[in-house]
């Protein structure tokens, strides 16, 4: 599986993904935001966490709409994968590949600590390795990261089981630890396609137990066997 | 010309800077304040001096980049 990570200018997680990647058996390779094309074979294209032009305007608007975006757009549209994880998430909303869009968390505070997750379906291609309603434990850090979306489109969601991931308690109690406002607490969309994650949360902090637990390596052994 | 772009949050969607800003203003004793909305505005330089040329063109770049309509709603004020 050849996946590309892009870089903006102020992403900062492009290389922690790019290890968890390599870890779960990715071939990896690097990508420009000013470019206009995607390299050669790319079956997954990942957006990075950081702080993509500083944040300016809107998280992720300026990113969303760079050269690389039509080529990403385009990639998806033939079929190809995605994954937005956190400022990646914002950009991927921007771009319009996934509905809705994230804003101010709702106690108005940066959030970093661990966060545990509900694992909702796992018939796609980021969540195969992982079992229905596991609770995974992964770390958020994020200061807009609060789920935004019309009452219509969180009922598409809900009913066409587009919902990745939601925020939990340990017992997998989802009424209890909400850290940014999100609607139904949801932590993580797919597109309709279900080719394109985006996740407010880090799995690709937790690759090693040497360093706080391997929760997150699940996410991208799944995608290495779907590609 | 010039032109200014207000950018509000529609109703209904949760401003929690404007709220803070609002305890904050209330917190000083202000009398009166009932409620703060936060928005932005941008003031936007045009060759043109076409005025329905100035406004199409503006909203074009509202409609693609200054204002995120699922969320935001915006208003232009071409000024001459």
């Amino acid at each position: 599986m050849r996946a590309a990570v892009i870089t903006f200018p102020g992403t900062n997680r492009e290389g922690d993904i790019a290890k968890a990647l390599r870890v779960a058996g990715a071939d990896v390779v690097h990508a420009w935001h000013a470019d206009y094309d995607l390299p050669q074979g790319t079956d997954l294209v990942v957006l990075p966490g950081g702080f993509s032009y500083g944040d300016y305007l809107r998280c992720g608007a300026i990113a969303g709409r760079a050269h690389i975006m039509d080529a990403v757009r385009a990639h998806v549209a033939k079929g190809g994968y995605a994954l937005g994880i956190c400022n990646g998430f914002q950009i991927a909303c921007e771009a319009g590949l996934l509905p809705g869009l994230l804003m101010r968390n709702a106690g108005l505070k940066f959030v970093c600590r661990m966060q545990h997750l509900k694992v909702e379906g796992v018939d796609t291609a980021f969540t195969s390795q992982y079992s229905a309603g596991q609770v995974i434990k992964v770390c958020i850090a994020h200061g807009e990261g609060n789920y935004v979306c019309d009452d219509e489109m969180l009922k598409t969601l809900e009913g066409e089981g587009r919902v990745a991931f939601r925020y939990c308690d340990a017992a997998g109690d989802i009424t209890k630890e909400n850290p940014n406002g999100s609607r139904n607490a949801i932590a993580g969309i797919y597109s309709e396609n279900r080719r394109v994650l985006g996740m407010m949360p880090h799995p690709e902090n937790l690759i090693e137990g040497l360093v706080g637990g391997t929760d997150g390596l699940g996410l991208f052994e799944s995608l290495v066997k779907a590609a | 010309m010039k032109a200014r772009v207000i950018v509000t949050l529609k109703n209904g969607v949760l401003d929690p800077q404007g709220k803070a800003i609002e305890g904050a203003l209330k917190s000083f004793g202000l009398e009166g304040v009932d409620s703060v909305r936060q928005g932005k505005v941008f003031d936007i330089e045009v060759e043109t001096s076409d005025k329905a040329r100035a406004e199409d063109l503006i909203k074009q770049a509202c409609e693609k980049l200054l204002a995120n309509t699922v969320v935001e709603n915006f208003k232009i004020e071409v000024l001459g």
